[in-house]
């Protein structure tokens, strides 16, 4: 579904990714843990072409990405802690977004339902929270019903409540087959929905694993557990 | 086609520096033509703006407004477009709204009081000036990754544009005032927006002073109807370049 | 005694009725009696009338000689196809009235004109069109002449190709009124010519001078219009001239001037409008010249006085929208500047009388640059130049320091 073949990227003098290579198969959960700066935001930026590899290629369903667009229609995407234009208001931002992506007709609006956002539609981007704007990426990610998810530290900023309506919607459409990407510091929260694990450091992969080999390898039950075995 | 632009633009029309920059015109235009006995004078004031203060909000409002929007272009990014059509719409947002503020808070004022090719030229220009430094903003913004630089980087090149270039074009008229560098003088201007806007409101302006002189070599060219097409296609291409530039660079950049 | 006074009123009766009694008045035309205004004017005396039917006359050179009213019904055509001076007047007391007089003579060597009077008095020309002459109407040794209501009209290209509307030598107390010159070298000149009034002329797109002025002394030019002329109006070399209520429109160029004042002494300049010239007045060696209720507006320069004038008294004029109000060229200033209007005074007037409490430079720091260094030009109302002109008014270093309103009025002058 998603390979990334030996990509590497620099930032001026920080090698920020070396020789990434990873797969994601259909239908796969994926944890992408690692410590701060360990390059997870990079790798997903480069699945989205927010960065370009200085070396490497990126195939999404077969195809390599370089140059394409419309690959993207495909991916749903929630950003780490976002800003939207100030003026504009929740239904505005909701309303631009279905206009990018016009041929998309089946719009899963779930998400906004429990979220309740409807009743805040009016509100401007500039006046909300960060969690209400957490809110607003997560439904925005949904909305188009993509093959691919991918949630850049989903539940941060978001209160208990609200984090565990996210976690029941990613379990049901693991459940229908999709493809998730989850990069995220809290192991605990992802225990119950991922299916493997990449484990990044220094720009590197130190691991991908399934969360099965794992399990027999560490015999862990707790996800921070076996990493924290594995690492050791 | 996507049609993002018109939802940038209806967010930039609603942000408060817009609001404020437009009533500001509006008030300095219609008092300057208001409080003053000919209307002369009120256009002297409103040539000064359009020189000096169009493309100082300009780049400074749109600089500030590109890195305000890294997390909103990378949203953008995320969703099945073009670079190429992020960039024009964020670009077309832009020059739309401060076109619209310029027009609404100075132009309309200016046909009002002077409805002659004098008033339209003033116009011209202005809205000119105004996509021409919000290219240069964008240009700015993009080739500086660090908010406070990219600001700094602004304000150096409204200085530059502004008053250093007119020093340094000054300092070579005396310098080398024994040669006969009326065309190299010419082509000089053609460097600076700002100035190639000056001379071409010059020419309506001061018409009787620039028939005498060496002025009937500037009135020359930029009196005709070839000068003047000259002289905006230059202004066009003022606006192109940064722009192409930046949008080059744009589509190469990492967020 | 009484015999004595009878012959007195007996003759002056006869004296005065000799005229009269043998005045003819004599046809010209198709079919009449003459055919042509040659034949006519050899067979009448002095003291007759002719009068001229429609038509076109071929009459090459019409030399009249007696003192004669010839009069065109219907604007009669007389041609001077190219080779001759139309009509030339060697009497006095000549009316011309009414003919279309064209296409005199172009010559190198003699001044051909369409109407020329020589060494005569009290001749007058009245209501006559003059196309395509070399000069229109030429007086010399001319006096009391009255030229009036006549337009001019010629096409000329080049200054050696066109000669002057209406020229003027050597004559006095001569009457120039309601004529239109057109397309001629100078409208009007006047060289060595006194005592005379030029009134409501309209002279416009001559090559080179609406009206030009040289030696001629005690002359009163009144409410004509300059418009579009090569090079303006000229005075020159000349003292006494008054000039009232006239307008100096759009004489634009290089050289070019509403009016060029060039050793000019005790004349009186009032009551005239200098719209959108390239210089309203420029002046070089006057002196003694009073110059007030004048308005300069949208010229490019208003006054370019030269250091060479002096005595001047230049009060009540009307500043507006002018480029530059005044340049100079030098630091002496001899003449006094007191109590005019200038747009561009902002200074206050705390006392209320109209005139402004600090003293008004009318003469800008890059007005003085651009005298230097013309292409500066290309700088004008630039933010530096502007920021030169404020420092320069603050502290004065190479603008004259005298040259100065003390009195700068708060309102312009009501004309």
């Amino acid at each position: 579904m998603i390979i990334t073949e030996h990509i590497s990227k620099r930032f001026g003098n920080q090698q920020v990714l070396k020789d990434v290579h990873i797969t994601c198969r259909p239908g796969a959960c994926i944890a992408l843990i690692g410590p701060n700066g360990s390059g997870k935001t990079t790798l997903i930026k480069s699945i989205l072409q927010m960065v370009i590899p200085d070396s490497g290629k990126v195939i999404f369903q077969g195809e390599d990405i370089r140059g394409e667009w419309a690959y993207r229609a495909k991916i749903g995407f929630m950003p780490q802690m976002t800003r939207y234009p100030e003026n504009m208001t929740i239904g505005e931002v909701m309303s631009m977004m279905i206009d990018i992506r016009k041929d998309q007709k089946n719009l899963d609006e779930e998400l906004i339902d429990q979220y309740q956002l409807k009743e805040i539609y009016h509100k401007r981007m500039g006046t909300l929270s960060g969690g209400m704007r957490q809110k607003v990426g997560a439904c925005l990610a949904f909305l188009f019903q993509p093959d691919i998810l991918i949630l850049d530290e989903p539940t941060a900023g978001l209160d208990p409540l609200s984090s565990e309506i996210l976690k029941q919607k990613i379990l049901k459409e693991k459940a229908r087959g999709k493809t998730t990407i989850i990069s995220s510091h809290v192991l605990s929260e992802l225990d119950e929905m991922i299916t493997d694990v990449i484990y990044m450091q220094d720009g590197q992969v130190l691991f991908q694993k399934s969360l099965r080999d794992l399990e027999q390898e560490t015999q862990e039950v707790k996800l921070s557990k076996m990493i924290a075995k594995i690492i050791a | 086609m996507n049609k993002i632009y018109k939802h940038v633009i209806a967010d930039i029309i609603r942000n408060r520096i817009v609001i404020f920059y437009t009533l500001i015109l509006l008030l300095a235009s219609l008092s300057v033509f208001s409080l003053e006995d000919t209307s002369s004078k009120g256009l002297l004031s409103m040539l000064n703006i359009i020189l000096m203060i169009v493309p100082l909000v300009c780049l400074i409002f749109s600089t500030i407004y590109m890195y305000n929007s890294s997390e909103f272009i990378e949203l953008l990014l995320s969703q099945p477009l073009k670079r190429n059509t992020i960039w024009w719409s964020l670009f077309i947002g832009l020059i739309t709204s401060l076109g619209l503020a310029f027009f609404v808070g100075a132009g309309l004022v200016i046909l009002i009081f002077e409805p002659s090719f004098l008033g339209l030229m003033l116009d011209i220009c202005g809205l000119l000036l105004t996509f021409i430094f919000t290219a240069i903003a964008l240009l700015a913004a993009v080739l500086t990754k660090d908010k406070a630089k990219g600001i700094g980087l602004s304000i150096i090149l409204w200085l530059f544009y502004a008053i250093i270039f007119d020093g340094i074009v000054l300092f070579m008229l005396f310098q080398w005032a024994d040669y006969p560098i009326e065309k190299f003088m010419i082509v000089i201007s053609m460097l600076n927006p700002i100035d190639l806007a000056r001379i071409l409101i010059l020419m309506q302006m001061d018409v009787s002073a620039l028939m005498g002189y060496t002025g009937a070599i500037f009135k020359d060219f930029f009196g005709t109807t070839g000068g003047i097409l000259i002289s905006f296609g230059t202004l066009m291409l003022w606006v192109i370049i940064p722009f192409a530039c930046s949008l080059r660079y744009f589509k190469k950049k990492d967020l | 005694m009484i015999a004595l006074k009878t012959y007195l009123i007996l003759f002056i009766l006869f004296a005065l009725s000799v005229p009269y009694t043998q005045a003819n008045t004599w046809y010209v035309g198709k079919n009449e009696r003459f055919k042509s205004l040659a034949s006519a004017i050899q067979q009448a005396q002095a003291g007759d009338r002719i009068l001229v039917k429609p038509g076109i006359y071929h009459e090459h050179n019409l030399i009249i000689d007696k003192a004669l009213t010839i009069q065109g019904i219907g604007l009669p055509i007389l041609d001077g196809e190219g080779k001759y001076e139309v009509l030339s007047i060697k009497a006095s007391q000549v009316t011309i009235q009414g003919f279309h007089i064209r296409n005199s003579g172009i010559s190198s060597l003699k001044d051909l004109a369409g109407i020329k009077v020589y060494d005569s008095q009290y001749v007058q020309i009245i209501n006559n069109l003059i196309t395509h002459s070399f000069f229109g109407v030429y007086i010399q040794y001319g006096k009391h002449c009255t030229i009036k209501n006549n337009r001019i009209i010629a096409y000329g290209k080049e200054e050696q190709q066109s000669g002057n509307g209406i020229h003027c030598w050597n004559s006095s107390n001569l009457q120039i009124q309601n004529n239109v010159i057109t397309g001629h070298r100078d409208g009007i000149y006047f060289e060595f010519v006194t005592h005379s009034i030029i009134k409501n002329n309209r002279s416009f797109r001559n090559l080179r001078y609406g009206l030009h002025f040289m030696f001629s002394n005690n002359d009163t030019y009144i409410s004509n219009v300059f418009t579009n002329n090569g090079a303006g109006v000229a005075v020159m070399f000349s003292n006494h001239v008054n000039m009232f209520y006239n307008t100096f429109h759009q004489n634009w160029g290089d050289a070019s001037y509403g009016i060029l004042l060039k050793e000019i002494s005790d004349g009186i300049i009032q009551g005239n409008r200098f719209e959108k010239n390239t210089t309203g007045i420029y002046l070089e060696g006057v002196s003694r010249v009073k110059m007030n209720r004048n308005t300069f507006s949208n010229n490019g320069w208003g006054l370019k006085i030269q250091a060479s004038c002096q005595d001047m008294t230049i009060h009540h004029n009307n500043f507006m929208n002018n480029t530059f109000d005044v340049s100079t060229n030098g630091t002496l200033v001899l003449n006094n500047f007191d109590g005019n209007y200038w747009d561009k005074y902002d200074g206050y007037d705390l006392n209320r009388d109209h005139i402004g409490d600090i003293p008004f430079r009318p003469v800008s720091l890059f007005s003085i640059i651009l005298e230097k260094n013309p292409t500066t030009l290309i700088m004008f109302r630039s933010f530096i130049s502007a920021l030169m002109d404020k420092t320069e008014k603050l502290i004065p270093s190479l603008t004259p320091e005298q040259l100065k309103d003390q009195f700068p009025l708060i309102k312009p002058v009501k004309l």
